[in-house]
């Protein structure tokens, strides 16, 4: 068991252990400081080496933060021979190597700098492999506390304070839906969480799956609370090995400590929650095909209404929400719904975590309050793109959301901005484009995505993205027609108005922004420029 | 049972609560296209024909699944629909090979009948020419899945009515395609009780009787409503 | 996973084939989900764990203890990427065309890859001996461009520098063009 939090040692070093540094080398580099810090003769009391989940600049993995006396120091990038001068610098840094002073990271930097710390707080700091050192950081203190001294009404009331918005894409008020639920005729209900986090360029959920799982559950197991469930299912995709194995075990973790099962914390409150793999399916994320997955079908959406809160799991109301959302609510009730209010704006309260990859000099995850601006995400925080060129786009939401470009980068990030721009929130994936990305590539990039996986049961989806890919394709090799041009925005009007669900619906989005906002790439793939008809 | 009213193109009609807004519209007498929709199975809202407008939501909704509301305000043929209608259908041409010269279901097809119903007579979209296959080994019947338009009607008489759930959809997206048991040809599924319901209900020449030549497929779809009422509420109109 | 059973005393009985022992195993499977329709992913995610790929016989067996339409099973089986019916050939590579390799080049990398084994992308048959295949987003956006080849991530590719590119493919155990057969 882990014994790092009961009594804290005067140094420690934070190995990030989540997937991005792994695949950086971090679980050698972790073995090789282990090994220098026996061979300098020190204790794990005097030094412990702690595996913690995502310390947020991915793209310079392996990261390791050392606390210390004088503070924390954040290492890039270590190489593990570099794992002796390591060790030697928590003691005296004046005696750092060459190598390990350049793979020093200033905490000043505006990537950290500007940051929030609210669903992501206990990232970076807690073993996500350790119920322990969870609960020694405070997680399930908030269930506890509504076990034991709130009532599911009051608990719904923080949260319809907080003014929380589903993090899953679509933004619907969180409180809302619980209410939605919690009111159905009496019978059974389900809480489900949403882990398929099929964006590509996201990766926001399976952070908070590989570095803080018992956050995750905390706030499924308030919610089944909150709306009378005793039972739930985490529906994560099965690309997040890693995730699902961490998952797996904070489960077993949860239930030995009584934390889930029956009798919660000595109360009548009872929860089962189960994990679900996915097995390769995009459209699984959307929520009627998640639920038909988790009952071992194809993952095929149907129409709604009736929405999964009024008729979901086997016919009974089921709460359905994003990982962040979940992950949102134990601070939520923490420091109440007025406080989690008072950050974000008008319309979209509270932080967002956000994925920022692409042509862009810091990679990794970034949690802001929402509506800061676009260009302090992705120039100050981003660092703007690594040889200095200027930006050219910024594309938001995945295949359903669409490309911003450098001109608006002054737009606060918040669903009604995003959305009146054409783009829309999304998950949360946020890709930067440098000067030689080609729009009409990104769209046809996209498009084929959505070809790709697309459920095919309905026809709008099925043949007209195909359709779709095809005339984009003329555009990228620039033999496409006047008669293209009208088309492709027909087609596109088309798919988006009548497909069945979200991922045919938004399918056209990258192109509709692109045309929007770079019309004159395509026009200029036209044979006879000239005659392509304006808007 | 109590009854909601609502309009459909501005005529006031009354229906049972609890239809659908393809009930109201029968009831106001206006004929929208439908191609999933079969009367007697469940719906699915597949082929996204039968949309209609809801005053108030700026989403379209599709009329075989969509529950009625007391007061709601429906249109069918505005100009929009009637274009993405158009849209569908030759949608549906371009993805499938429709030789409906040679086609059994030729003159009798609701494939073509929507077509002309929707005024589309060629497709602006290329045509696909996917590889596809005609599978004869049932003895009685064979399906060429070259006219298939995944409506799923066969799959859920088969499921739903037969019971024997011979048919499923395989694979996904554009290569998606009807399978008898494990994608085995037909003859050899065990399951199939030789009922004829597919047949009975595919809406194209895809599935037919051996013995049908071009242009001589006659289609019972009327039979699970049939079925289905006598099975359901024991009333028998199949005399 | 590769069974490995300890060195025993020669048993008398004949041991069973190694077709018996899957079926015993994907049976075992199926009992400890209680039999349940809904957990047919999970059921077939173990059988392709056991097999490599999801055999029609195996598919079959499925059907058959979880009291199911052989068409559903199908359905479900071909439904989702990462469920494979075929044999899948002895090496394969998975290339990321996530949107973060995807702008930096990951179209390329797959485009070399292609060229330099005589393979299709997507085609699962490949060359017999290798098959490339495209994933959206491996979770290393921060590496891109990225490749999986039989497992091993490969990550910042170098696709301004066509020799370190080849370099890279060499030391994966790629053979190069010349080496595939027309
Ligand atoms: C094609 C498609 C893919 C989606 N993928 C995800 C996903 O990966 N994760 C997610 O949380 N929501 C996803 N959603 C949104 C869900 O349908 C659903 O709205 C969400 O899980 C609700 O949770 P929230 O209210 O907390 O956002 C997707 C929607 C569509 C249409
Ligand atoms: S929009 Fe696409 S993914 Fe959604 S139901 Fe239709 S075919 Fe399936
Ligand atoms: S003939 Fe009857 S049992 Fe056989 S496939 Fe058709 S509907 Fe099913
Ligand atoms: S075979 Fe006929 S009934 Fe079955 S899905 Fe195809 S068109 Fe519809
Ligand atoms: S994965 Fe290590 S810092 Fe994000
Ligand atoms: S008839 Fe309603 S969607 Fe096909
Ligand atoms: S886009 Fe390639 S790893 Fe994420």
């Amino acid at each position: 068991m882990s014994s790092s939090a009961q009594t804290k040692p005067a140094r420690q070093l934070r190995c990030c252990g989540a997937s991005g540094c792994r695949s950086a080398g971090s679980e050698e580099l972790q073995a090789a400081l282990e090994a220098a810090r026996d061979a300098a003769g020190h204790t794990a009391q005097e030094l412990a080496i702690k595996p913690v989940g995502c310390l947020r600049l991915c793209g310079r993995g392996p990261l390791v933060a050392c606390d210390g006396p004088g503070g924390t120091t954040l290492y890039g990038a270590v190489p593990p021979t570099e794992a002796g001068a390591l060790i030697e610098a928590t003691r005296n840094y004046d005696h750092a190597s060459d190598t390990l002073q350049a793979s020093r990271l200033d905490p000043q930097l505006p990537f950290f700098a500007l940051q929030s710390s609210v669903v992501l707080e206990g990232c970076g700091q807690v073993d996500p492999e350790s119920i322990d050192d969870a609960i020694a950081f405070g997680t399930y203190s908030q269930l506890r506390r509504c076990l034991h001294e709130l009532t599911p009404e009051e608990v719904r009331e923080q949260v319809k304070r907080s003014g929380l918005r589903g993090r899953g894409g679509g933004g619907y008020p969180t409180g809302l839906k619980w209410d939605t639920v919690a009111l159905q005729p009496p019978g059974p209900r389900y809480v489900v969480c949403n882990a398929d986090e099929g964006d590509p360029g996201a990766f926001m959920d399976r952070s908070v799956l590989e570095s803080d799982p018992h956050r995750l559950l905390e706030g499924l197991a308030i919610a089944a609370y909150a709306v009378g469930a005793d039972r739930g299912y985490v529906y994560v995709r099965a690309e997040y090995p890693l995730a699902v194995e961490r998952l797996r075990k904070a489960l077993q973790q949860a239930r030995r400590a009584g934390l889930l099962g029956s009798g919660i914390d000595g109360t009548s409150f009872a929860l089962t929650i189960e994990v679900r793999v996915g097995a390769g399916a995009y459209v699984c994320g959307e929520e009627t095909a998640l639920l038909q997955s988790i009952q071992g079908q194809r993952g095929m959406p149907r129409p709604r209404p009736p929405y999964p809160a009024q008729s979901g799991l086997w016919g009974a109301p089921t709460l359905i929400n994003n990982v962040e959302t979940f992950a949102a609510v134990p601070v939520i009730l923490r420091e109440g719904g007025d406080w989690y209010a008072s950050m974000g704006t008008a319309g979209s309260k509270g932080t967002k975590v956000f994925a920022l990859s692409g042509a862009v000099t810091n990679t990794g995850l970034v949690e802001v309050p929402m509506g800061t601006t676009l260009r302090s995400v992705v120039e100050v925080i981003g660092g703007g793109v690594p040889d200095g060129t200027p930006i050219k786009a910024v594309q938001t939401g995945g295949p359903s959301g669409g490309c911003i470009p450098a001109e608006l980068l002054d737009t606060p990030v918040d669903y009604e901005s995003l959305l009146e721009l054409g783009s829309m929130m999304g998950s949360g994936g946020m890709v930067v484009m440098g000067e030689t990305t080609s729009m009409p590539e990104v769209a046809r990039h996209f498009m084929r995505f959505s070809v790709n996986e697309s459920c095919g049961k309905c026809v709008p989806c099925r043949a007209g993205t195909v359709q779709l890919a095809q005339l984009l394709e003329r555009f990228v090799e620039r033999r496409a027609s006047p008669a293209d041009m009208a088309k492709l925005d027909a087609l596109c009007r088309m798919v988006k108005a009548t497909s069945l669900c979200g991922l045919g619906q938004s399918a056209p989005n990258p192109v509709l922004s692109t045309l929007r906002y770079f019309r004159h790439e395509y026009e200029a793939a036209c044979r006879q420029p000239a005659l392509c008809d304006r808007p | 049972m109590s009854v909601i009213t609502l309009s459909v193109n501005g005529k006031d009609v009354a229906i049972p609560e609890g239809g659908s807004l393809l009930e109201a519209t029968r009831a106001a007498g206006v004929e929208i296209p439908l191609l999933c929709h079969l009367d007697g199975l469940e719906p699915v809202g597949a082929c996204r024909l039968c949309l209609v407008e809801v005053e108030g939501s700026n989403r379209l909704m599709p009329a075989c699944t969509t529950a009625a509301s007391e007061g709601m305000a429906i249109h069918t043929h505005t100009h929009q629909l009637l274009d993405y209608r158009r849209m569908a259908v030759e949608l549906f041409f371009a993805e499938g090979n429709h030789i409906c010269a040679f086609c059994v279901a030729n003159g009798n097809c609701e494939l073509q009948n929507v077509a002309v119903q929707v005024g589309m007579d060629h497709s602006r979209f290329p045509y696909q020419y996917p590889q596809r296959v005609v599978d004869a080994s049932h003895p009685l019947f064979a399906i060429d899945h070259n006219r298939c338009i995944l409506c799923t009607r066969c799959v859920r008489v088969c499921d739903e009515i037969e019971g024997a759930h011979v048919w499923d959809v395989g694979s996904r997206g554009s290569h998606c395609h009807i399978v008898a048991g494990l994608d085995q040809p037909w003859g050899e599924v065990d399951a199939c009780t030789n009922c004829g319901k597919c047949v009975d209900v595919c809406p194209t020449g895809a599935i037919f009787h051996k013995e049908d030549t071009t242009a001589e497929k006659l289609r019972h779809s009327d039979r699970p409503a049939l079925l289905k009422a006598a099975r359901d509420e024991h009333v028998w109109r199949n005399q | 996973m590769t069974a490995t059973s300890p060195a025993r005393p020669a048993a008398s009985k004949p041991s069973p084939s190694a077709e018996e022992i899957a079926n015993r195993k994907i049976a075992q499977v199926i009992r400890r989900h209680g039999a349940q329709p809904d957990a047919l992913i999970e059921v077939l995610h173990q059988v392709q764990e056991i097999h490599g790929y999801l055999p029609k016989q195996a598919l079959d067996q499925v059907a058959r203890q979880l009291r199911m339409p052989l068409s559903r099973v199908y359905g479900v089986a071909s439904f989702y990427h990462l469920f494979t019916l075929e044999p899948p050939t002895p090496h394969r590579c998975a290339v990321c065309l996530g949107t973060a390799c995807f702008v930096k080049g990951g179209a390329d990398v797959a485009a070399r890859l292609e060229q330099r084994l005589g393979v299709k992308l997507d085609d699962a048959a490949g060359n017999g001996t290798w098959a490339v295949q495209h994933v959206s987003c491996l979770g290393a956006c921060g590496q891109a461009p990225v490749l999986v080849v039989d497992g091993v991530l490969l990550t910042k590719l170098p696709i301004d520098q066509p020799e370190a590119l080849d370099a890279v493919f060499e030391s994966a155990g790629m053979p190069s063009a010349g080496a595939v057969p027309a």
